[in-house]
């Protein structure tokens, strides 16, 4: 991360991102407690139904309240064929600011990278990154690895495709894979450019606390890039073994949910 | 005057042991930061202090937060039709945006919805006494300082507390500059400064004369196009009328793509000069003077409404007023005019009235802080000015980090001597900059900066500061 703070943006003031109907889905608790609403960001591929299937309504039965969005050009979210991190950035920090309360932003997979460029435009109250993926070389040659005929495209200039064992453990039932394979979309093209080729993102504003979390047999993201992930962040990774990439849809969701809020809770400033 | 449509309330119980000046009694408020007033930029200085740690006690005269934009408060100079003349981008705190989907330039009210959203999610208001000014600000020892408040409108005792530091937001558009004419005092028409200026009924049917050519002069003077009998809108040179949208998108975003391409000012201006010229044509032709000035020489006009009806004849430009008759005003030219009313839209002046004026580095006579980056003041390190710049952009990011970079200055006070030190060195050895290219003299121009000179030099004293 570079380190300076930065002031002058005035490609963004002469060039503001143009807004895109934007899904919000959502579980709100009975009683408003006080505890900072979470923010979820799904990675590219991802819309917001992939935290709705359970950790949206298992963070409101905590007393949390839940948003999940779809990134432009993703499920329910406007279409968005020249989307960049810029405005997945956006899109992330409007909804935020949007919210009654300092919110927590907790984003999946290359969400994650997502959430670090909207922490630099938003002084959030904590982020949870989850099995983050921050692009670069090594996550590219794992992705290639493990999944060459949907990967290699997206190298030349075609569009990344996820694969069935990349994202889901073998305990998952079947029509539960086909279901979430059937709404899998294809990221945006620039925004996968900058995956592989992007600029770091900023330092975050308002010096908020971090939490990397994912699990050491993710076939997305290896062990390796996750202890990195977690030490830009100046911690360990809160490890969950045996699960894959979706944890929010493995068979074992409940665990890192639970993890997230009661990580929180502990948080001078979370819960 | 304790009322309030705000809830909340600061901690009275901080205070520990008492102090005393002369007389009264001082409670102490230990590393606590005092903010006067909860407009824009005293809203973001609670956001930007408490998020670096420290305690805030902010006090404000009027009942609600958004200052200006609060258009129930008796000082609020907005009118039922204000609209921003600077573009949503170029206006919104950096790290808190205005929703996407609103116009490109919002309407005042919408504007304190966005301030009361941004006090709520922050949960600022808790740290605000409402309905208390602040009366007398006075060093005290260790670079700490005396504030004395009171109830609004004089009721109730004074009190007195000891804060670690202060920042002044009290707004620069709330005391009016009336020009004083000879006769004024016999005219038996109605006079009034725009600050009282609410809404277009007060026009409605008479004949008017506006005097002055700022965003106000020229808001109200095309509402009286509309409304009046007549209008007369009177100037005292030429200036340049910038429409809001220009090459398809917000004028300032096409001056802002020009900074981000690195045009130079003379080119910017060349530029803005043959677009004006191509669209609107030379404006003598309706009988206003040619500017004596180059575009962005005088603090930019936005307004695409009056040379609008300039064209259709429902404003008649008028040179500068002279002297007052009883029933007529006579101009430069002369001329006599016979309004029924006479709106002077001819600005406001900064006032610091609870501060000794040679503590900002005034002598007394000019009403001129002399501060570095408008802000910082010589020889009290614990004090800044803030919101006291005239941008040609929106005032709130330049708030923003005025109130980041004195958060990081008091931090580095206690963690490193040295740095605050060099700072402190810095502002006296550079008070008095400017911030902007030539500007026309004038009593609303000393504080006019270019609001990327301004920020870069921001970015610089706080990459410094931070600097290992
Ligand atoms: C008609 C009009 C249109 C404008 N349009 C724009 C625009 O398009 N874009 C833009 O950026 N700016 C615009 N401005 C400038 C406007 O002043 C700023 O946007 C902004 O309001 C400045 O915020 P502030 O907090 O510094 O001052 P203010 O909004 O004036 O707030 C100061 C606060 O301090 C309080 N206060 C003052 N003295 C005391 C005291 N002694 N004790 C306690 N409290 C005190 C006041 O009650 C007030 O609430 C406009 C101004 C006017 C008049
Ligand atoms: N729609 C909006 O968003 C909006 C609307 C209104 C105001 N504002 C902002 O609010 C601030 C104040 O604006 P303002 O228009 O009220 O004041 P202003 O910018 O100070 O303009 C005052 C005008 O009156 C003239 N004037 C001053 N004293 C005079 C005198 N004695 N005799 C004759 N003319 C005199 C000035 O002429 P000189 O050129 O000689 O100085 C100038 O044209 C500005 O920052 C402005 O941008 C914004």
């Amino acid at each position: 991360m570079s380190q300076q703070v930065r002031i002058m943006r005035g490609r963004e003031w002469a060039r503001p991102v143009r807004p895109v109907r934007r899904e919000v889905l959502e579980a709100i608790p009975g009683l408003d407690e006080g505890r900072p609403p979470l923010l979820f960001v799904p990675g590219f591929g991802h819309g917001a139904w992939a935290f709705a299937e359970h950790w949206l309504g298992h963070a409101a039965e905590r007393g949390f309240s839940g948003y999940a969005l779809s990134l432009r050009g993703q499920a329910g979210s406007g279409p968005a064929p020249e989307a960049t991190l810029r405005a997945y950035a956006h899109d992330v920090v409007q909804v935020a600011a949007g919210l009654s309360r300092r919110a927590v932003l907790v984003g999946h997979g290359a969400g994650a990278l997502v959430v670090a460029h909207a922490l630099a435009r938003y002084p959030a109250r904590a982020a949870v990154m989850v099995a983050p993926v921050f692009g670069g070389w090594a996550t590219a040659f794992t992705a290639l690895r493990r999944n060459p005929l949907g990967t290699l495209p997206a190298l030349v200039g075609g569009r990344l495709q996820c694969n069935r064992a990349q994202l889901f453990g073998r305990e998952l039932p079947r029509d539960e894979v086909r279901r979430h394979l059937s709404r899998l979309g294809r990221p945006a093209r620039r925004a996968q450019w900058q995956l592989l080729l992007g600029r770091e993102p900023e330092p975050a504003v308002g010096d908020p606390p971090v939490l990397v979390l994912g699990s050491p047999e993710d076939r997305v993201v290896p062990h390796s890039v996750l202890i990195r992930a977690a030490r830009r962040y100046g911690s360990a990774p809160l490890l969950f073994p045996g699960m894959s990439h979706d944890l929010m849809l493995d068979a074992r969701w409940r665990e890192p949910i639970d993890g997230i809020l009661d990580w929180l809770e502990k948080e001078p400033s979370g819960g | 005057m304790t009322t309030s449509t705000d809830h909340g309330r600061p901690d009275p119980e901080l205070s520990t042991l008492d102090l005393a000046r002369g007389a009264r009694s001082v409670s102490y408020r230990g590393e606590t930061v005092c903010v006067i007033g909860a407009g824009p930029t005293g809203l973001t200085a609670i956001k930007n202090l408490t998020e670096h740690g420290f305690g805030v006690d902010c006090y404000e005269r009027e009942t609600g937060v958004g200052g200006v934009w609060n258009w129930r408060h008796d000082r609020s100079p907005v009118y039922a039709s204000t609209h921003l003349i600077s573009s949503r981008p170029l206006t919104q705190f950096p790290d808190f945006p205005m929703p996407d989907d609103w116009p490109d330039y919002p309407h005042h009210s919408q504007l304190l919805t966005y301030l009361e959203r941004y006090a709520d999610h922050f949960d600022l208001r808790r740290h605000v006494w409402f309905g208390t000014e602040v009366v007398r600000v006075e060093p005290a020892e260790g670079d700490r300082w005396d504030v004395t408040t009171r109830s609004t409108g004089g009721y109730g005792p004074e009190r007195t507390s000891r804060y670690a530091a202060v920042v002044v937001a009290n707004g620069h558009n709330w005391s009016p500059k009336l020009p004083t004419h000879e006769g004024l005092a016999e005219f038996r028409g109605e006079v009034m400064h725009a600050s009282a200026y609410q809404d277009p009924a007060q026009l409605r049917g008479r004949r008017v004369l506006v005097v002055g050519a700022g965003n106000t002069g020229c808001d109200i003077a095309t509402e009286a196009a509309q409304q009046a009998a007549h209008c007369w809108h009177s100037t005292r040179r030429g200036y340049w009328y910038a429409p809001k949208y220009l090459l398809g998108r917000p004028a300032d975003q096409l001056n802002d793509l020009m900074l981000a391409l690195r045009v130079p000012r003379r080119l910017r201006q060349w530029l803005f000069h043959r677009l004006l010229q191509a669209s609107v044509g030379d404006l003598t032709r309706f009988g206003l003077p040619r500017p004596d000035h180059r575009m962005l020489e005088t603090h930019p006009i936005v307004n695409s409404q009056l040379v609008y009806y300039l064209g259709h004849g429902r404003v008649t430009p008028v040179p500068e007023v002279v002297r007052f008759h009883p029933d007529s005003v006579e101009l430069a030219d002369g001329r006599q005019v016979d309004p029924e009313l006479v709106v002077f839209a001819t600005g406001y002046l900064p006032r610091f009235e609870f501060l000794d004026p040679k503590i900002l580095g005034d002598d007394g006579t000019t009403g001129r802080p002399v501060l570095w980056l408008n802000a910082f003041v010589p020889n009290h390190p614990t004090l800044a000015v803030a919101g006291l710049v005239q941008p040609d952009s929106g005032i709130f990011p330049l708030s923003h980090w005025q109130s980041v970079l004195f958060a990081r200055l008091l931090r580095l006070r206690e963690t490193r001597p040295n740095k605050a030190a060099a700072f402190a060195a810095t502002v006296t050895t550079r008070a008095g900059e400017r911030y902007s290219g030539p500007v026309k003299e004038s009593s609303r121009h000393w504080f006019e900066v270019g609001h990327a000179d301004y920020l870069r030099a921001l970015q610089r004293a706080l990459h410094d500061l931070e600097a290992k």
